[in-house]
């Protein structure tokens, strides 16, 4: 003070009054949070220190919870339309005639025509429950958003190893010495990733990203690769091209782990690309020891890689890995061959190919752990390959996403660097071969249950969701023809096809959490219009929707009945085995959420809700015998519901409540969760942590924990048999045959090897007319719309300009704060451009879902989201450019149906001076919660 | 005018890792969700769901791009809050004596009973690190959560800056830079940590460590060697070695 003397501030003030631990939603990457509560509200959210993924750190989105929780476009009660759809008219109601409502929409098609509803769920983590439902409600027409999420990702992924990254499993962070990244990757994942990424760097480790814009942990990366969007496949083969021809591959592990040996039936004819099975069926491999074939699990062979066998069918066989070398040892594949392709030089793709090969081979990590191998055999330790790999969305959504996914985990395996230390490792349940998952399922009974799960993975024709002459059984037209590998279904498609009675009309569509009225459509003006669409009578072309959502987002205003869902803070979840777990590669885990606060609003938790509506609708499995609720609610079906004996949506505190994986119901589950800090981990045994497909005790240590229940060995697949099936389809063999305007994309495509292609937006626009790659991504601080309604977070990333190369703008006239009309063939939109040098130079780029409707979020409608903000999915049509042939074809890969938004191409015109508002614009739609108030002073009175 | 202490017993203070900040912000947000309900006023936001939203915050995320003479061009996200300096011109300007560097620990603080709200901290401070609070009107700036760092109501491992403890990349840590010992005095000795804007003549107790180099190639990889000339061995040569040298699996 003036006079000298310090004031003395209270060093120890009262924090809380008490602390809840429970798991964070403000994105996906589900952190454990301790919420401290004070005078009955949040005082604060700070990461939990035992939790499993983020270990005690949180991130901004997570900090932002409490903005959250107070946020002023929470829906406050049941909504039933008043006004046109779209314009945000609404009455409120109540629980009892909203259900009602629902009751007497769904009860009639569920009687009459099951198939009359869809029912997509969007970031929904509770798709156990969900699918399950749907299965008993008895339509084929369930999926969540994964089709246009990562599907690419997760498809290639089962196929080639039993699982891909994330929830699937993480790179060895402890013993890896260099990473690589491709592409967007910072919402999946996001803390461990961070964690990862500072621990690594801190102690020397090398960081390589592959992206064509330079933020976030490219930003950090000791160095960047700005490829050009939709080259990371030819980039990898190329690395995969350098690594074969000069011997730098992990010839042992191939031999023992992979179907490298595996022997290739080469006779011509409905066999020919299959493998040769001993009369068992098992794969055979060519064994120099004995000089004679034998099936690929024999303990103590010396398996051949090359060569030209006889095929004891009769004719020749060869193995795998002959073929792959052949395949990628071809000239069109030097780096020479791909590099201006790439965005690269040739000596930088040698380079890479040399460091990953000096950082695989140079110093392995090994283990001293003695394990023993499903053959038998036994091994004393394990021996690792300290180089390790991620991607998500950024290689995954484009038209050639599944091939790159494959190729990428060719990649992975050719160095030795999957399941070994220092390389990436599986989190369990994972890995699970595609044996071990469903095949998909589209039995109709009337009045009963789907035969089976909606989704799963097709092992070959015969497995698609298609009728006797070949049309989709689907809404979404997954497993069809068109896309048979759809595993995650396709959400994306399911508006535009139940607006068109395509492949037949819907009278119900039933959405949680996914706002397809905005930034998860692609084409989203059009989808505005199909959601209004009325038939010749006046009547909506889909009769009715029903939409759950917590926030008043532009979807709400396109719906006919809104059931307003709880906060993150306010409901029970669980984080599921049976689900999209938060498993360690050391650990099994779960965990759940619970009301930390209660709603101070008329909300229920939409998984409560829907176990509501099934028991209403006298579903199987939600009612007793008696016709009574079988579950009183979400909670009630966490604890009480059991998938198979003994196994149900939390592995922890089973049975007397030490039980781990399989027991029966314990009535003290939750509670055992709260005390335990909202999860619950068991470590994978020592012997069991790596090598996971291959080690006997982790299968035993797998079958005991109820995620399977016999043991599965399996060894990697570089070939992938059931791909080789669909593309045997095309070529004229069996029964089921595909259409014949599409079997020669069937054919180049159902590549059983990874293969490369030209983006098919790309391809077919005029490069000269749309010279740039227009992408999107997510910043770290903001997870799609949600967060942008986010008083804190909204002052972070409120606005979103098209990054622009220098070089682009300077040919254009560009200066920063400019506005600029960028056209794709589908559309055209108006923007504010921004300059960035640490760009791909054919790349422009924005932050994803800024850009808000008018009265949405409970913003000012004049708020710089709706005014300056804007989406690129305006320019991106579900469907490519026609290009003569009569037909549309889908902008997709044509392997799982992945929404191939990556491929965008666009040009770029600086606008006329005027007016400094995006464009298109669409409208007001009324606020049903009003606007947030003026000002906030949070822990005012504290 | 405000005096400063002549010496401080410790100083506390903060060393930022510019290598692994990814710029994500987990920082400045948990900073101002501990602190809108910590010590002093709340951190209000003006208009916070209008169309000019401001709020304050103590800890803010700046992005630079620098393009060096060769190579690519580079990110560097730039976290910054009160580097708590020994010579701090904000203390040294305050008319009531509101602001203050307390002796025992360096840490720079505004008695919110005290202040004015004039302003003239944050005019003198040279790094922009105080924000006048629009709707408390008084100076708001960070207090390296002295109302964690000591409290007894935490338990220990979690009596550190809330910016600290939630650092998902674990680029910020917090310590005593006056012990020449501190794993931060370690930390800065070992990676060239650096004052901001030293000509100032502020000695900030805070530093940063710098970005490690990029894209630099200079060392090529050994296996380099082995990329000449295997095709002169045939198709997959090498192959037939590599086979042959592998014994039984034991």
């Amino acid at each position: 003070m003036a006079d000298g003397t310090e004031p003395g501030p209270d060093l120890s003030p009262h924090v809380s009054d008490e602390v809840r631990r429970t798991t964070c939603y403000m994105c996906a990457c589900r952190c454990g949070i301790n919420v401290h509560l004070r005078d009955g509200r949040v005082r604060y959210i700070e990461g939990n220190r035992d939790h499993p993924v983020n270990r005690g750190v949180l991130c901004a989105k997570g900090s932002a919870g409490i903005m959250q929780q107070g946020s002023p476009a929470r829906l406050r009660t049941p909504l039933k339309r008043t006004g046109p759809r779209g314009s945000g008219e609404f009455a409120e109601i109540g629980w009892d005639e909203a259900l009602e409502l629902a009751v007497s929409w769904l009860g009639p098609v569920r009687q009459e025509n099951p198939r009359g509803l869809a029912f997509f769920t969007g970031r929904d983590q509770s798709q156990s429950l969900t699918s399950w439902w749907a299965q008993q409600f008895g339509t084929p027409n369930y999926a969540a958003h994964g089709g246009f999420c990562s599907v690419n990702m997760a498809a290639a992924g089962i196929y080639t190893l039993g699982g891909a990254f994330w929830e699937f499993g993480a790179p060895d962070w402890e013993r890896t010495r260099l990473f690589m990244i491709f592409g967007v990757a910072e919402d999946h994942d996001s803390n461990p990733i961070k964690i990862g990424i500072g621990q690594l760097k801190s102690r020397g480790g090398r960081v390589i990203a592959v992206n064509p814009v330079r933020t976030g942990y490219s930003a950090v990366a000791d160095e960047w690769v700005g490829i050009t969007p939709g080259t990371d496949g030819l980039l990898i083969l190329a690395l995969v091209h350098e690594l074969l021809r000069t011997g730098n591959v992990d010839v042992s592990y191939l031999a023992r782990w992979t179907n490298a040996p595996w022997l290739v039936d080469r006779n011509p004819g409905e066999t020919f690309g299959l493998f040769v099975r001993d009369a068992g069926g098992r794969p055979m491999v060519w064994d120099r020891a004995t000089g004679q074939p034998q099936p690929f699990d024999a303990p103590g062979l010396q398996p051949e890689l090359k060569g030209d066998f006889p095929n004891p069918a009769g004719g020749r066989a060869t193995p795998v890995f002959e073929l792959m070398a052949r395949k990628y040892i071809e000239p069109e594949l030097a780096p020479e061959a791909v590099a201006s392709r790439c965005g690269l030089t040739a000596g930088r793709i040698r380079r890479l190919a040399a460091e990953l090969a000096e950082a695989a081979f140079s110093e392995p990590v090994t283990i001293d752990q003695p394990w023993t191998d499903f053959r038998g055999e036994g091994h004393e330790g394990f021996t690792g390959r300290p180089v390790s790999f991620h991607a998500m969305r950024g290689i995954s959504a484009h038209s050639n996403g599944f091939q790159t996914c494959r190729a990428l985990h060719l990649l992975q395996l050719l160095l030795g660097a999957v399941e070994t230390p220092g390389g990436f490792r599986f989190k369990p349940p994972y890995p699970k071969p595609v044996e071990a998952h469903p095949r998909p399922h589209r039995g109709v009974a009337v009045k009963g249950p789907l035969n089976g799960p909606h989704l799963g993975f097709p092992r070959a024709p015969a497995d698609l969701a298609v009728d006797a002459g070949g049309a989709p059984t689907r809404i979404d037209k997954a497993f069809s023809w068109e896309n048979p590998l759809s595993v995650h279904g396709l959400m994306h498609m399911v508006i535009s096809n139940a607006c068109a009675g395509d492949p037949y009309p819907v009278d119900v569509l039933f959405m949680y959490m996914a706002n397809m009225a905005w930034n998860s459509s692609m084409n989203t003006a059009g989808v505005m219009e199909m959601l209004t669409a009325k038939d010749e009578t006046g009547a909506y072309r889909i009769p009715k929707i029903i939409y759950s959502d917590a926030y008043s987002s532009e979807m709400v205003a396109y719906a006919d009945l809104i059931l307003p869902d709880t906060t993150y803070l306010e409901r029970h979840d669980c984080i599921s085995l049976l689900d999209r777990p938060i498993c360690e590669p050391d650990a099994a885990a779960d965990a759940i959420r619970w009301p930390v606060v209660e709603p101070d609003r008329d909300v229920r938790g939409f998984q409560s809700v829907l176990i509501d509506l099934g028991a209403r609708l006298r579903l199987p499995g939600f009612v007793n015998d008696d016709g009574s609720a079988r579950y009183r609610d979400y909670a009630d079906y966490m604890v009480n519901h059991q998938r198979r004996p003994g196994v149900g949506p939390l592995a922890g505190f089973r049975g007397d409540g030490t039980a781990a994986g399989r027991g029966a119901p314990n009535p003290d589950q939750l509670r055992r969760y709260i005390e335990n800090g909202g999860f619950w981990v068991e470590p994978v045994p020592e012997e069991a942590r790596f090598m996971k497909p291959f080690n006997a005790a982790y299968q035993d240590w797998a079958v005991g924990m109820g995620f399977y229940d016999a043991p599965q060995p399996f060894v990697f697949q570089l070939y992938v048999e059931p791909v080789r099936r669909f593309q045997l389809a095309a070529e004229g063999h069996g029964d089921v045959q595909p259409p014949d305007h599409l079997r020669e994309r069937i054919k180049a495509a159902f590549d059983p090897l990874p293969v490369w292609w030209q983006p098919f937006e790309e391809a077919m626009v005029d490069a000269g007319e749309f010279p740039l790659h227009a992408i999107t991504q997510r910043p770290a601080a903001m997870y799609h719309s949600w967060g942008t309604q986010n008083a804190w977070l909204r002052q972070i990333h409120g606005r979103n300009p098209l990054y622009v190369h220098g070089s682009v703008m300077a040919a254009h006239g560009l200066k920063e704060g400019d506005w600029a009309w960028v056209t794709s063939h589908h559309g055209r939109i108006k923007v504010p451009v921004a300059r960035m040098d640490a760009l791909n130079p054919q790349t422009v780029w924005t932050w994803n879902a800024i850009g808000k409707r008018e009265g949405a979020w409970a913003l000012d409608p004049m708020a710089p989201e709706t005014q300056k903000g804007f989406l690129l999915n305006h320019l991106i049509h579900e469907l490519l450019p026609p290009k003569g042939d009569g037909l549309r074809w889908s902008n997709s890969d044509p392997v799982t149906g992945q929404a191939a938004w990556y491929d965008l191409r666009v040009r770029i015109e600086k606008a006329a001076p005027g007016a400094e508002i995006s464009e298109p614009r669409l409208g007001r739609q009324k606020s049903p919660v009003g606007q947030g108030p003026k000002a906030v002073a949070y822990g005012e009175g504290w | 005018m405000t005096a400063l202490p002549e010496a401080t017993h410790r100083k506390l203070g903060l060393v930022i890792d510019l290598d692994i900040c990814v710029g994500c912000h987990a920082c400045a947000v948990n900073c101002k969700e501990w602190n809108t309900g910590g010590y002093g006023a709340p951190l209000a936001d003006i208009d916070a769901y209008g169309a000019e939203p401001e709020g304050t915050w103590l800890n803010r995320i700046h992005t630079f791009e620098v393009t060096p003479d060769t190579g690519p061009a580079q990110i560097v996200h730039f976290p910054k809050s009160c580097l708590h300096c020994e010579d701090a011109p904000c203390v040294t300007v305050c008319p009531t004596g509101a602001s203050y560097k307390r002796a025992v620990d360096g840490i720079v603080l505004v008695n919110e009973d005290a202040c004015m709200g004039c302003g003239l901290c944050a005019w003198a401070c040279p790094y922009g690190a105080r924000e006048l609070d629009p709707l408390a009107g008084v100076m708001k700036k960070c207090t390296l959560c002295i109302d964690r760092i000591y409290n007894e109501n935490l338990p220990e491992e979690d009596r550190v800056p809330a910016c600290v403890r939630a650092c998902p990349a674990g680029a910020r840590h917090f310590g005593d830079i006056g012990d020449p010992d501190s794993e931060v005095s370690q930390l800065v000795s070992e990676r060239g940590g650096y004052d901001l804007m030293p000509e100032q003549g502020t000695r900030p107790v805070n530093k940063y460590l710098p970005p490690r180099p990029r894209d630099r190639h200079e060392r090529a990889p050994a296996r380099l060697a082995a990329l000449a000339d295997p095709e002169a061995k045939g198709f997959l040569g090498w192959l037939d070695a590599a086979l042959g040298a592998l014994g039984r699996p034991g």
